[in-house]
């Protein structure tokens, strides 16, 4: 949801830090979502292709990098990744679990040349 | 030559600094603040009538600033002057969400030098207000028994990221299948521990612990 607003924010922030490096053209973007965030690559990708253009960062790749939701039961301690109907702990059925993995949503690094 | 920079930085922050700016703001004038989120008819607008209503004859009245977020109309807004709020509506324009920067033109309508407490009530939505903070202290999620009780299955983000939860209409659990055990299990898995509040704006059930929560917060603010 929201994938406009979130592909300008991730030009802007791949902007600045273009700028600040000195860069004459950023050619990648690195990001990182977690299952658990709620945004469609493919919408992103979508939008990045205007957004971007005009300005140095016009043509680059972006590169999204998923990360599988982890979770842990605070009972049994041990670390499962949830199914998507069930997030009970699969050994002892605790509902005693707290995400460890699953909710990253940001820019990693980008690649510019100079 | 292709240089890779490391960024590390979260996506959303545009949103999240206007947020923190907000919350700069409430707290150099010793404001409390509750962000309100529920789907639309769990009873936002009648929980902010009531706890209006509730404060002001508290023996020491609080005073209450209300930001009203909707798509269109002024009706919630309304409801909360007519109860004794001071009230500010923000027409969203068919966005289905608050951000920060609504939340940050709409503060300086206020005198907030007599503003106690200040609630913010988002658009009814289950999915899009728990990515966009507004810098409020507190979200409080409205949940309320005919929506049904697979809703914390079923909108996990919002569940996850609330910090009190008031559970509304629950004078009507005798006409309505809902399985409370099942959907407390629910939200149990999601946010460990969280505060509830089963209440109904109606027969005024279960209001009293939630004003008195409210109090003991805005007095230990202003600490």
């Amino acid at each position: 949801m929201h994938e406009l607003p979130i592909t300008e924010s991730i030009l802007e922030i791949a902007l600045r830090h273009g700028k600040k490096n000195n860069a004459a053209r950023i050619s990648a973007i690195h990001l990182v979502i977690g299952q658990l965030s709620s945004f469609i690559d493919e919408s992103i990708q979508f939008y990045w292709g205007i957004v971007a253009e005009d300005t140095i960062a016009q043509g680059a790749r972006l590169n999204i990098r998923r990360v599988q939701a982890q979770m842990q039961c605070t009972d049994c301690l041990i670390q499962f990744t949830p199914s998507s109907r069930n997030f009970a702990c699969p050994a002892c059925e605790s509902v005693r679990v707290k995400v460890i993995a699953g909710d990253e949503f940001y820019l990693e690094s980008i690649e510019i040349d100079k | 030559m292709t240089k890779r920079v490391p960024v590390v930085e979260k996506i959303l922050s545009a949103n999240d600094r206007v947020a923190e700016e907000n919350r700069a703001v409430l707290d150099r004038h010793n404001i409390f603040s509750l962000n309100f989120m529920a789907s639309p008819g769990a009873g936002k607008t009648s929980l902010i009538e009531r706890t209006i209503q509730g404060l002001k004859a508290h023996v020491d009245p609080l005073r209450l600033a209300v930001i009203d977020g909707d798509i269109a109309t002024s009706f919630d807004a309304d409801r909360a002057a007519a109860a004794g709020a001071a009230a500010v509506q923000v027409n969203t324009g068919g966005e289905c969400h608050l951000d920060a920067i609504m939340v940050r033109n709409a503060l300086p309508q206020f005198d907030l030098s007599s503003v106690d407490l200040l609630i913010v009530e988002n658009v009814g939505n289950l999915v899009c207000p728990a990515s966009f903070s507004l810098g409020t202290h507190r979200s409080v999620l409205i949940a309320s028994i005919p929506e049904g009780d697979d809703k914390p299955y079923k909108y996990p983000g919002m569940y996850r990221g609330v910090d009190v939860l008031v559970i509304n209409k629950i004078d009507l659990l005798p006409y309505v299948p809902f399985r409370m055990d099942f959907f407390q299990q629910g939200v149990e898995i999601l946010n460990q521990g969280l505060l509830t509040f089963p209440l109904s704006c109606r027969t005024g059930e279960g209001i009293q612990p939630w004003l008195e929560w409210i109090i003991s917060q805005v007095g230990e603010h202003r600490r």
